[in-house]
């Protein structure tokens, strides 16, 4: 049998794992590893800037495939630095594998140099860990990790590995299990049948009902069934913010994002429903608003594969614990074979009141801003036009704050695992090192990542990754020199007293910054000039470009919904309200 | 409503600060907490108190239960169940008359006087959490040195049990 050193025993493990990329970068107490995968051709690693930017490239691959990301961290700052990335992934439930190195069994405990327990510190924000003692054991770890990680509800996983454990001296056999099982650890599938029989009937005596989806609904390839069953319904459908995609956002039936900047029709249709059909949503607060008004003439179902999500803000009348794509299959099955109509009468009433809504104030039907002109470009005129030169095609990525809420609002995503964000966390400096993981799995897609001249600034350091690695994404910074959504919150609640939310010309010129990078800047400050340029910066396929868009300062985004109200209380522009 | 749920984990390391983890990270709270491994040395029997509304008790049962390591859950306080909890008592005993009261007392509780010197009696007893605290109340005034509790074990009354 063949005989390996840890070190080899893991590459050989994340190869058997189906690993192609792994992100990462080196340090002390990974150095046998890293010396390992030198050795070696079938895993490919991609040097970040920093740990924290692996991380987020190993997301930025899974939302973008689905399979599961990696990432590969020295110990001590090296793991501390990933930490913010493993967060962000746990928030939004994407798989990942992080490996991380520690200093030797024996150093543990004493103050080593570059010694952080990183499964201590990391213990709140994983799906599990793992601290492998012997070189024996690596490999059925490897093997647990990406199990867990990518079953159940998904999450990120650290397996953390003492330097001794991969010593190249110690050579023992290599094994890779033929299957995984655990235990303790045996994730639902299928739905409660009866459950899910009482939900159809439910949904089927709907007058007013609303389908309410989130990120569950791309995490489990579960869109087909989604609009199979919403079509044969004839309900409308609105998604979260994670949930984009996951129903077409250029259907009839879709209502446009819900929540706190979600549209005028969606929420005030949630209010008034009287079934709200929850699939893989974990009504999170900025979707509900204050959880005593929420949707007061509701009955819910929810589904959803982690039976603490059910029932743990709002009570789920029919609660149903399974995957996505099983329980919507069985519903589909149940719905066909039982003999019930839908009330056809109510549900066309109900869609007319929709369509009133529409027309009166939402934001597909008119444009609810005030136009750009000349030196004043609309913030939402940008992704207009993105949408526009991209088809609707692009991978869009974007980092937190008002940027992210326009292009969530502004680019219609027909398809899951097109638009890219960090919902649950919102981790400003997300969007450009996840923009690398899906340009690495989509290189023939067009990336653009859609960010503000904040945000950009906390993982800019990867316009150089960009370069080694020849990832060329777009960069589309809404530059409005401003911490933006700060500066709504303080204008909006503050008497626009803007504490630290403004740069006082400290920006850089980022034309010049990606110039040095060795890519293309592009700086547009008139809306004569943004059409053609961002033609341009789509035209060159093969170089990363940024453009640093000079937008209108004093945009807020709106609808926005009002604290401490129900779902239907918005702000609608600076001086309406519902 | 006090809550007795036990767990039966892992033995792993790390499996224990993840349940602990937990409580504080959910912010509920743990009143008392005992653990040791069972006739299966894989496995660890734990048991907890807390306190919760029924809504809360379900959300903590399915938080534990979400955690790799844990193989079972139950809330032992919804059906009957038998707690124990075991206690040693060290008091301040120099004196003939209280001598012979602690013997009364410790005789009524039926505990056990488990150690001697001139001046001290160190008592064990066994019971439910509210019998321990009669005992402590019935002796606070002879002067209570010191006193470790281990905190519930407990265990589902009639044919349930808690196996893998």
């Amino acid at each position: 049998m063949e005989l390996l050193s840890g070190g080899e025993i893991l590459i050989r493990a994340l190869k058997d794992a189906g690993v192609k990329d792994v992100w990462g970068y080196p340090g002390g107490a990974a150095l046998h590893i890293y010396d390992a995968l030198y050795r070696q051709d079938d895993v490919f690693h991609i040097l970040v800037r920093h740990e924290q930017a692996a991380v987020h490239a190993a997301d930025g691959f899974s939302r973008a495939t689905g399979e599961v990301g990696t990432a590969l961290v020295t110990s001590g700052p090296g793991a501390t630095n990933a930490i913010t990335g493993i967060a962000t992934a746990y928030m939004d439930s994407i798989p990942m594998v992080v490996i991380s190195g520690q200093v030797p069994l024996s150093k543990i405990g004493q103050d080593a140099f570059q010694e952080t327990d990183m499964v201590g510190v990391s213990r709140p924000i994983v799906k599990h860990s793992f601290l492998v003692t012997r070189a024996e054991d690596i490999a059925e770890t490897i093997a647990k990790a990406y199990y867990i990680a990518a079953t159940g509800r998904p999450g990120p996983v650290v397996v953390d590995i003492p330097k001794d454990v991969t010593d190249p001296s110690y050579k023992v056999p290599y094994h890779w299990p033929a299957e995984t099982k655990m235990r303790s650890y045996q994730p639902t599938d299928k739905g409660h049948r009866g459950q899910i029989k009482r939900a159809v009937k439910t949904l089927i005596g709907a007058k007013r009902p609303v389908i309410y989806t989130g990120g569950g609904i791309v995490i489990d390839n579960a869109s087909e069934h989604l609009i199979a069953l919403a079509r044969q319904l004839n309900f409308p459908v609105t998604n979260t913010l994670m949930g984009l995609g996951g129903y077409p956002g250029t259907d009839k039936q879709y209502l446009g994002m819900l929540g706190m900047h979600g549209t005028y029709e969606a929420n005030t249709a949630m209010h008034h429903a009287d079934v709200i059909f929850a699939v893989g949503a974990r009504f999170d607060d900025r979707v509900t608003n204050d959880l005593g008004k929420f949707c007061p003439h509701a009955t819910v179902i929810h589904i959803d594969v982690d039976p603490t999500t059910v029932s743990k803000n709002i009570e789920a009348h029919i609660p149903i614990v399974g995957t996505c794509t099983s329980v919507l299959t069985e519903m589909l099955s149940i719905a066909q074979q039982l003999d019930i109509e839908p009330d056809a009468q109510a549900l066309q009433e109900w869609w007319q009141q929709i369509d009133q809504w529409r027309e009166d104030k939402g934001m597909y039907t008119a444009p609810r801003y005030e136009p750009s002109a000349g030196e004043c470009i609309k913030p939402q005129d940008v992704i207009k036009m993105l949408y526009k030169i991209t088809n609707g095609e692009a991978i869009v990525t974007s980092d937190v704050g008002q940027h992210q809420m326009f292009a969530a609002q502004y680019y219609l995503f027909d398809k899951p695992r097109m638009w890219i964000n960090s919902g649950g966390l919102g981790t400003m400096g997300f969007g450009l090192p996840a923009a690398m993981g899906c340009k690495r799995a989509f290189p023939d897609t067009d990336v653009a990542c859609v960010t503000g001249e904040g945000s950009i600034q906390m993982c800019i350091q990867e316009l150089s990754t960009c370069t080694q690695h020849n990832l060329p994404v777009k960069i589309i910074n809404l530059n409005n020199a401003a911490l933006g959504m700060v500066r709504q919150w303080q204008d909006m609640n503050y008497s626009s007293r803007y504490s630290e939310s403004v740069y006082e010309d400290s920006l850089p010129d980022f034309v010049k910054l990606a110039e040095a990078y060795g890519h293309v800047g592009m700086k547009i400050t008139h809306l004569d000039e943004l059409e053609e340029k961002m033609r341009e910066c789509f035209a060159m396929k093969d170089r990363t470009v940024f453009m640093d868009i000079y937008v209108d300062r004093s945009e807020h985004v709106y609808p926005m919904q009002m604290p401490g109200g129900s779902m239907r209380d918005l702000w609608l522009n600076k001086t309406e309200r519902t | 409503m006090k809550r007795i749920i036990s767990i039966l984990l892992e033995n792993e390391a790390g499996a224990l600060s993840r349940v602990v983890g937990l409580f504080s990270q959910r912010g509920y709270n743990i009143d008392t907490l005992t653990v040791a491994p069972t006739d299966d040395d894989t496995l660890s029997r734990l048991t907890l108190t807390t306190q919760g509304d029924d809504q809360m008790a379900e959300q903590i049962v399915k938080q534990l239960h979400k955690l790799i390591d844990t193989i079972k859950v139950v809330d032992l306080t919804v059906g009957g169940h038998i707690e124990r909890e075991l206690m040693l008592v060290k008091i301040k005993a120099s004196d003939n008359d209280i001598r012979n009261e602690l013997k009364r007392s410790v005789d009524i509780f039926r505990g056990h006087i488990v150690d001697v010197t001139p001046s001290t009696y160190t008592i064990q007893l066994a019971g439910d959490s509210d019998k321990l605290d009669a005992f402590i109340d019935s002796v606070r005034e002879i002067g209570i040195m010191e006193v470790v509790r281990s905190g519930v074990s407990g265990i589902a009354r009639g044919d349930k049990f808690l196996r893998v």
